[in-house]
């Protein structure tokens, strides 16, 4: 909402400087987000006239004019071609700044001539790049004024943001009202008189609407003026029509602009000749069409209020009028339109119609509801005065909608639910200048009647806000909270604390965190959807960009996404991860956490001490189990599920199938994904490899129980030391490294402590389709120290467990 | 001088002048092994007088204490020696890099968020979460958003094609929701923050269609706005590290708050550079407002016995103004060389009592 400070002070009767009204706009809650003060930096320049203006004597384009300031008389040289004897433009004088050219004027020869003073074009004072000659001001302009004071400058425009409960504010008298009772003026009389008309109106008004659909056009005042001559409207309505960006057009429709921005009161003016009949606001038909003012033809539905003549729609209530009724010129008879519409039909059809207006803007955050025939009045007035023309009496169709309404406040209230202490005169003091009515029934019960435009104010909270609005939201106390109880209680609960150790243990492992969308393009969706693709239920249906149509059902697509990029633009090597939700569905239970991360490209770079290592999929194991020791699960129970064996299915379709696997908590509980990702997946990515990637499922993690004791069970170190036996053994090549160990640990749990596998061979010296298993069996004796014999017997049972459960016999 | 005189001042001579650990070896031998020189000697005093043996066997034992202390002398020093060569030999090139390291950081929505938390924590708030797919009602009707609140329409929230108990499936446009649930679920008092993702259709140089908010919710009986901007004034300072950061409170409008209210901090923009703290100018980072008695009624809480106040902080916003972070979106991208610049250490855990600036 734009306005200028003189607009303004019509309706505020204030001292105030322009500042003071911008700072208290702001802390109204009406914020300023713009000040254009087009006089700052012009004001020393005055009117001058062009008293003679004679060729240069060396230069074929300069002319030398002799101007008066009206206090003295200048030689200046001058290039503008419409530099002419009589001409009354800008000048700008010895010492002055010209900001449009970033110069400060001092005397100078110019060709051998001097000139003291120059006359300025629009560029050269920093309004416009207008260049192509000086300023040319009106004949009548006072030699020696302000230029500022005769170009309409001097009159600041003010730009603030209007919340959408404000529609009272988008009128300057709104405005005006919220500084006064602020107490940065006082609002003067809104002086709308009734005028008297001399006829009645050929032209009648019904409102026709089927049950149910009345409050489409709840009151509609009308008049017509006869005899009316359009023409420009005067210079003072163009200004400030000018100044917030409105274009004038003619009187008759300056007015219902100016009316729109003045009252917050949006008028419609037909040409009455092109009236025929009668006028009906009612729903529009299905498909029935017009051709708006916008020159532009809307097909209407049947749930749009229009205005109609007794032939068709002629303007579509509260948006747009039709062209074809619209004023011209040549309008001599004028048929007003001051109407109240539904807020929430006039929004709809709008945005139905795709259709914005600043009549539209204000209907749909509600109009004063009792301004329908004042804002007839006003306009027959601004008509008569500037056009002529005699009103007919006024119709009034309708009673407007039941606005009246009144809430029942408790000025307590206003410390109890703010803090701020307001005194009980002054509270009555601020509603009462913004219109409220106060009836006082006992000590602490208020009854305050709403004004008709504040539809906004519905509760008690309302008027409180209204109270301490207005009071100043800088007279607020500074209260610190304070905590239940002394000392701070923790904000995370178990699992969240758990999920920062995920994320934070990641990170200490050399992943890099990121965080990406929660949604991606569909294909990319399609390869980590599983084997019944993408659920439809995650499809956007109104996505930004066919780019983020889909909720990912995976993290690893963005963060694959992620490593393409960072590849192309040279930097292929990258470890990635994010801790973030993955959907399965649009339910509750369909939205799981997740934290997956990517190795890309070398896990260990060359150099000077060892060989370059391309990531593998033990890279992404051990992610996944330190992200799950992180998270508390009991890692040392995890089962490893390769993926190759078809009874015990390993990672999903996005991994390589021969080299990734899941673990899990049984069979059934999959708390990981991990290994190398298909080929086949990164080349549809346009990524490329090698990329290993783990998933970890926070969700399916058993419970965080709460503990009772935070005590640990006692430590158990052993007096004796532990003995070390290597065993070697062959085994069929399918045999897995895991059924190895635990067959070994299982030889006595008791004494063995750990069994670490350090080789696998195969090739010479083994046999085809076997191979070579090496382990290491520690032994932690507690008791006494291991006798020969001791040791004998748990080598052979370690020999004997292995072979049972693998076959594997001792390498000779 | 005495024989003994003079052995002495042979073997010492041989010591001295013994070159490695072998030679000094043999001349131990020599003087101390049981053929050696001292050791025949000894075996000579049998045959003197009592008296004379005594003296003699005295000045031998001196003698061998002598030279033997010489000989462990004159090998440290040759050990030290033959070590200190060994180890002239063994020198590596130390300017040569160090083994390879990845070093890992977290994003900086993860450290904001938990900064945010670390602060509010101090003052018992705790953590709510909830689902960000959402039924209507909770993301937007018991918010008191009206059904034709421009809010809702397509342009500005995404929806999905499904129906829940609660109305049609919507990416949470704010985490507000979160309030919704918790007070469905919990009774006042109640003091909670929801972090976590939203969602709006905005895609521009200061919109992103996903973005982080920070969601504060009161209830009870006597927490009023004096409390709320006592509360938000505290975090401000905190958070951004500057002890007297002015902070401004204006009103506002918010369906789901009354009165409600918009917070500015102090800001400079003095010379082209942006400085938060003492300044001409303001700059808005949050929106916060008593909770409107409406949303309270919708989730069963007698608006007339409880009141609180609700704010919702963008986490994107705060970090850049903290953390100088010039791009929205160069928060989602991913980009390695901007998480290594403005990511952070994984032990750098905010604290309140740790620290949270450095």
């Amino acid at each position: 909402m734009k306005f200028t400070l003189s607009w303004l002070k019509d309706h505020l009767d204030t001292d105030a400087t322009l500042e003071q009204v911008s700072e208290r706009l702001t802390m109204l809650g009406l914020e300023v987000e713009g000040i254009e003060d087009r006089a700052a930096g012009l004001e020393d320049f005055l009117v001058g006239e062009v008293l003679t203006a004679e060729k240069h004597p060396d230069a074929d384009k300069l002319q030398v004019l002799t101007v008066s300031n009206g206090t003295d008389t200048m030689q200046v040289v001058c290039g503008a071609p419409n530099a002419r004897k009589g001409l009354k433009g800008v000048f700008g004088g010895d010492g002055m700044y010209v900001p449009g050219i970033d110069f400060t004027l001092k005397p100078a020869k110019i060709r051998g001539v001097e000139s003291n003073g120059m006359m300025l074009s629009e560029r050269e004072m920093g309004l416009s790049d207008e260049h192509t000659g000086i300023v040319e001001l009106d004949s009548d302009a006072e030699v020696g004024a302000r230029a500022v004071d005769v170009m309409g400058l001097n009159d600041p425009i003010i730009e603030i943001a209007i919340t959408p409960n404000r529609g009272d504010c988008l009128g300057v008298r709104g405005i005006a009202r919220d500084l006064a009772a602020s107490g940065l003026g006082t609002l003067k009389p809104a002086g709308i008189k009734a005028i008297e008309g001399v006829f009645d109106s050929p032209i009648d008004v019904k409102l026709d609407f089927p049950a149910g659909a009345e409050d489409a056009c709840s009151q509609f005042a009308g008049r017509l003026i006869r005899g009316v001559k359009n023409g420009p409207s005067p210079k003072w309505m163009q200004e400030r029509l000018l100044a917030i960006g409105l274009r004038p057009i003619s009187a008759l429709v300056d007015i219902t602009n100016y009316s729109t921005m003045d009252f917050g009161r949006p008028l419609h003016v037909f040409d009455a000749d092109k009236v025929k009949g009668n006028i009906t606001a009612r729903l529009a038909k299905q498909g029935e069409k017009l051709l708006a003012l916008d020159e532009k033809e809307y097909e209407l539905d049947d749930t749009m209020c229009v205005i109609a003549d007794d032939e068709k729609a002629e303007a579509i209530a509260g948006v747009m009028g039709g062209l074809e009724s619209g004023c011209t010129e040549d309008t001599v008879n004028v048929f007003i339109e001051s109407a109240i519409f539904d807020p929430v039909r006039t929004a709809v059809t709008g945005r139905k119609l795709n259709l914005q207006s600043d009549a539209r803007y204000r209907f749909e955050r509600g109009i004063d509801n009792d301004f329908a025939v004042d804002g007839c009045e006003n306009a027959t007035r601004l008509i008569m005065e500037l056009c002529g023309g005699e009103p007919s009496n006024t119709i009034v169709a309708g009673d407007g909608p039941k606005w009246q309404r009144s809430i029942t406040f408790r000025p307590s209230r206003v410390k109890a639910l703010t803090g701020v202490e307001v005194a009980e005169d002054e509270m009555e003091r601020i509603i009462s200048v913004l219109g409220f009515g106060v009836d006082k029934l006992g000590a602490d019960t208020w009854d305050v009647a709403v004004p008709a435009w504040r539809g906004d104010m519905v509760d008690e909270p309302c008027v409180v806000e209204e109270i301490i609005r207005v009071n100043g939201y800088h007279n607020i106390p500074h209260v610190s909270m304070e905590r239940l109880d002394p000392l701070p209680h923790p904000s995370l609960n178990p699992t969240m604390r758990k999920r920062r150790g995920v994320r934070r243990t990641l990170a200490g492992r050399g992943l890099i965190e990121a965080v990406t969308y929660s949604f991606l393009p569909s294909d990319h969706a399609e390869l980590f959807a599983g084997p019944n693709g993408v659920p439809d239920s995650i499809r956007l249906s109104n996505p930004i960009s066919t780019d983020l149509d889909v909720m990912r059902p995976s993290l690893l697509p963005n963060l694959l996404a992620a490593v393409g990029r960072n590849d192309a633009h040279g930097h292929p090597n990258g470890n990635l991860f994010e801790v973030g939700p993955q959907f399965a569905g649009d339910d509750l239970k369909d939205q799981s956490l997740v934290a997956a991360g990517v190795r890309a490209g070398q896990a260990v770079d060359r150099n000077w001490m060892g060989t370059a290592r391309a990531v593998d999929a033990f890279d992404a194991k051990a992610d996944a189990i330190a992200a799950l020791d992180a998270a508390g699960a009991p890692t040392a129970n995890l089962q490893v599920f390769p993926s190759e064996d078809a009874n015990t299915p390993g990672g999903p379709a996005w991994y390589h199938p021969g080299r990734s696997g899941t673990l899990r908590l049984g069979p059934k509980t999959i708390l990981a994904n991990f290994g190398e990702v298909h080929p086949g997946t990164l080349k549809k990515m346009g990524v490329k490899g090698p990329v290993v990637a783990f998933e970890v499922f926070l969700d399916n993690l058993p419970k965080q129980k709460e503990k009772k004791s935070q005590a640990r069970p006692l430590v158990k170190m052993s007096a004796f030391q532990p003995v070390e036996r290597d065993f070697a053994f062959l085994v069929d090549a399918g045999v897995e490294a895991a059924a190895i160990m635990r067959a070994a640990a299982n030889a006595d749990k008791k004494l063995i402590s750990d069994v670490r596998l350090f080789d696998v061979y195969e090739g010479q010296g083994v046999a085809d389709g076997q191979k070579s298993v090496a382990i290491q069996v520690v032994l932690q004796p507690y008791e006494q120290t291991l006798k020969d014999e001791d040791l004998e017997k748990v080598s052979q049972g370690v020999v004997a467990s292995v072979n049972k459960a693998t076959g594997g016999e001792l390498r000779g | 001088m005495s024989d003994t005189e003079t052995l002495k001042a042979e073997l010492l001579a041989q010591v001295e002048a013994a070159a490695d650990l072998q030679t000094l070896e043999d001349i131990r031998v020599s003087a101390l092994g049981k053929k050696g020189a001292i050791t025949a000697q000894m075996k000579n005093l049998g045959g003197l007088e009592p008296e004379e043996r005594k003296a003699a066997g005295q000045a031998l034992n001196a003698l061998k204490g002598e030279v033997a202390k010489a000989i462990d002398a004159k090998k440290i020093g040759l050990e030290d020696a033959a070590l200190n060569a060994k180890l002239a030999d063994e020198r590596i090139d130390v300017t040569l890099p160090t083994r390879p390291e990845d070093n890992g950081f977290i994003h900086p929505i993860s450290q904001t968020i938990e900064e945010v938390v670390a602060i509010l924590g101090e003052m018992g708030f705790e953590v709510a979460e909830g689902p960000e797919i959402e039924d209507d009602w909770y993301n937007f009707t018991a918010l008191n958003i009206p059904d034709d609140h421009p809010a809702r329409q397509e342009h500005d929230t995404f929806y999905l094609p499904g129906e829940g108990e609660k109305g049609r499936k919507v990416l949470r446009t704010h985490t507000s929701p979160v309030q919704i649930r918790t007070l469905l679920d919990s009774k006042p008092p109640v003091r909670i923050i929801a972090p976590g993702r939203t969602y709006r259709c905005d895609y521009d140089a200061t919109h992103s269609p996903m973005f982080h908010q920070v969601e504060g919710l009161v209830v009870d009986k006597t927490t009023h706005m004096g409390h709320l901007k006592g509360c938000l004034i505290d975090f401000c300072r905190a958070y951004f590290g500057v002890d007297d950061l002015p902070v401004r409170f204006r009103p506002s409008y918010f369906p789901f708050t009354e009165p409600s209210a918009e917070v500015d901090i102090g800001c400079s923009r003095a010379g082209g550079e942006f400085k938060i703290g003492h300044g001409e100018d303001w700059l808005e980072i949050l929106g916060c407002g008593m909770v409107n008695p409406k949303v309270l009624e919708n989730c069963g809480i007698d608006s007339s016995e409880y009141q609180g106040f609700a704010f919702g902080v963008g986490v994107e916003r705060i970090a850049m103004l903290k953390y100088g972070i010039p791009d929205l979106r160069t928060f989602y991208e991913s980009d390695l060389r901007w998480l290594r610049h403005y990511g952070f250490s994984a032990l750098d855990v905010p604290s309140m009592v740790g620290g949270l600036n450095s």
